[in-house]
């Protein structure tokens, strides 16, 4: 077998929690989303369970989302008016006065952690919540903070790329987060099955503008160089959440003393669309402020407009790739993490019997 | 999902045979395109009955890695219309025509209990499931019951792959299955898979009815060749057309009128859908309703049959004859 392909275009696993929707997104009113190329019908039972349905009536294939929600856990197709429960059963056929016994369609497992609402679309006897990306700072009283989604023409692995290699700050966002140090400064790799690991430190460095504004939010009036670190850390297949930081320079934050700086978790997780468009998930959480929603809402709106410039690039990729299809990818030494989240994917990819991935257009 | 609704038709190779019972062969198969297979899947069959292409459905008992083989069981009794037979006849090397894999019957995993009730034959519709459920550690009770031990396929290898989950019923060592002692047992939150004989199937069905269970809970696969009555020949007029068709024991009166070249529309030919409806005029004898699509009123009112598995038996020392109109 050829281990670490760079294809362009990579098959996405099947036997993986995806995030469908934030929690709060899935309600009494169905929501259609497209995730792993399935189209899902997503609502909530009056009992506060969130349900994933094939978007598709068993019967002539009408979307479900159109439809209406009926009773505890019903949805009734919006054409020809099949009623089914949330397991995914017909319950009533108004045509006819029995129920046909094949008259079903797909209920996803769900999982709902972390704000999120997570879908299985593979084996429904391997959808081990176990197996949910640990994302806790996400809910967790230690932390604050929110985010957004981002629906991004591109292939999920291109965004991947981008959130392993953070080198790319210094071209793509340079008013922000962008500086020098960034690709001068030496990083580690580590990786086992199911997660890989970046870490860049930068030591007694001008702090960028994002991360002086955070350490005068902490220590108003703050001056000085600072110790800055990225550590990324890549959960299968699809989690990669970066712990990122300043401290005051030389107060031992690299010997792990972060008393003296602000702490971020920026938590990204990216469920494949098509093979051209994926749901981009998240949030930027924070350790220190909790009281103020105002920080909150300053950090999503200016995390916010730094994905924007990664989406730009990321689309404009996308296009370039799909225009040379001749062309193909070759490597750089920054691009380590990010190759091996391509191994992983690929070994879950060959486990799954998925490998070389059929790749059609879409 | 590997494994789909639609029919895709494809060759395959006999790996093996094996006598299971008496009555019961194995039959591994090769298929030329591998797809992996879900719990609940069956394949459809082309078996040649007498010289002509014919379609049945067998379950899916286990599969090999990525679907490379896979194996179904065939039950030849006297009851059956001639494909168990030419079933049993096929030697390894053989080849045959068989779809990818078909779910019309789909476990869900997630219930908080589970009931898999097998009658005889039927047990090849759930044993997959049970696999599945024990993989997952589902709380499960498998149900098989049939006339005598040595007639129970796959029993040594369900004993010990299932346990105390496993629970026989075997009429002539007197622990004949009690459907309403079963169904009054249920615990709520259940869901139970069921595949039997048609009289297996109508007394759960009026039990889990009768005790107010949710209906979708109640799941059943019913392929439409199983009746209340032995199939025999019968006799079909339709007078507005002037035709007049002998449907032998061997066929079901869609195929004997199909035969005719009288144009029917039907969908799933296992007694579903209700889309090859007959209206009947007149009838001397009665009609064994083999379809899951009329409810029991319309059913005794003896006014429509789904013509792709119902049949009609005859009256005492006579043969049945049904007048029909078609639409
Ligand atoms: S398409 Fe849904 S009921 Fe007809
Ligand atoms: S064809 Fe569907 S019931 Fe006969
Ligand atoms: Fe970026």
């Amino acid at each position: 077998m050829k281990e670490t392909t760079v294809d362009k275009i990579l098959g996405h696993p099947l036997n993986a929690w995806y995030v469908a929707a934030w929690d709060h997104e899935v309600n009494r009113k169905p929501l259609a989303r497209t995730v792993a190329k399935r189209p899902l019908a997503l609502y909530r039972t009056e009992d506060g369970d969130a349900v994933a349905l094939a978007d598709a009536c068993w019967h002539r294939l009408a979307p479900l989302s159109m439809g209406k929600l009926e009773g505890r856990d019903g949805i009734r197709c919006p054409y020809h008016g099949i009623l089914y429960n949330s397991a995914g059963r017909c319950v009533s056929m108004p045509a006819q006065e029995t129920i046909n016994p094949s008259a079903t369609v797909a209920s996803f497992p769900v999982v709902e952690r972390y704000r999120f609402v997570w879908v299985w679309l593979g084996d429904a006897a391997l959808a081990d919540p176990e197996l949910v990306p640990d994302m806790h700072q996400m809910d967790d009283p230690e932390w604050a903070g929110d985010g957004l989604t981002i629906s991004v023409q591109c292939n999920y692995q291109l965004v991947l790329d981008n959130l392993m290699d953070l080198t790319h700050e210094e071209f793509v966002h340079s008013s922000s987060i962008g500086q020098e140090a960034l690709s001068e400064s030496e990083f580690t790799v580590h990786h086992d099955e199911r997660t890989v690991t970046v870490e860049r430190w930068m030591l007694g460095i001008d702090a960028p503008p994002f991360w002086l504004k955070n350490m005068r939010d902490k220590f108003p009036g703050f001056e000085g160089k600072v110790d800055r670190w990225q550590i990324i850390h890549f959960e299968s297949p699809t989690t990669i959440n970066i712990d990122v930081g300043v401290a005051r320079a030389g107060t031992g934050a690299p010997q792990g003393d972060r008393s003296q700086g602000v702490n971020g978790y920026v938590m990204n997780t990216i469920s494949p669309v098509t093979d051209r468009s994926s749901l981009y998930f998240w949030a930027f959480m924070r350790n220190y402020r909790l009281e103020s929603q105002v920080i909150t809402t300053q950090l999503r709106d200016g995390v916010s407009g730094v994905f924007r410039e990664d989406e730009d690039m990321l689309v404009a990729q996308q296009a370039a790739i799909d225009a040379n299809p001749d062309y193909e990818f070759y490597s750089l030494n920054i691009d380590a993490g990010g190759m091996w989240v391509r191994r992983l994917i690929e070994r879950q990819l060959a486990a799954e019997g998925r490998l070389p991935a059929p790749l059609a257009a879409g | 999902m590997a494994t789909s609704h639609a029919a895709v038709w494809q060759r395959a190779t006999v790996l093996d045979t094996t006598a299971l019972t008496d009555h019961i062969r194995r039959i591994v198969l090769a298929p030329d395109h591998p797809a992996t297979v879900d719990a609940g899947a069956h394949i459809d069959v082309r078996v040649p009955i007498g010289g002509v292409p014919d379609r049945r459905s067998y379950s899916v008992v286990d599969d090999g890695p990525d679907g490379r083989s896979l194996a179904i069981s065939v039950l030849d009794s006297p009851r059956s219309r001639g494909g168990a037979r030419a079933m049993h006849a096929l030697r390894p090397g053989d080849t045959i025509e068989i779809t990818q894999p078909i779910v019309d019957f789909p476990l869900r995993v997630g219930a908080a209990h589970y009931v898999l009730l097998a009658g005889g034959i039927g047990i090849t519709a759930v044993m997959g499931m049970a696999r599945v459920l024990r993989s997952v550690r589902a709380d499960y009770t498998l149900v098989y019951a049939g006339r005598s031990r040595p007639a129970l396929a796959y029993l040594e290898q369900l004993q010990s792959a299932h346990g105390d989950r496993l629970r026989l019923h075997i009429s002539d060592e007197g622990t004949p299955l009690d459907v309403t002692e079963l169904v009054g047992g249920v615990e709520p939150g259940t869901e139970l898979y069921l595949c039997g004989p048609i009289r297996l199937m109508d007394a759960v069905r009026r039990a889990w009815i009768e005790r107010e269970l949710p209906y979708p809970d109640l799941r059943f696969e019913t392929f439409g060749n199983s009746g209340w009555f032995a199939p025999e020949d019968f006799v079909v007029r339709i007078p507005r057309i002037g035709a007049e068709v002998t449907v032998r024991a061997t066929e079901t009166m869609l195929e004997a009128l199909e035969a005719a070249e009288v144009d029917l529309m039907f969908d799933c030919r296992k007694g579903e859908c209700g889309l090859c409806e007959v209206r009947v005029l007149d009838l001397d004898g009665d009609i064994d309703h083999r379809d899951v699509f009329y409810s029991e009123r319309q059913k005794d009112s003896r006014g429509a049959m789904c013509c792709c598995v119902s049949r009609a038996v005859a009256p005492p020392g006579g043969t049945a004859v049904v007048s029909i109109d078609i639409s």
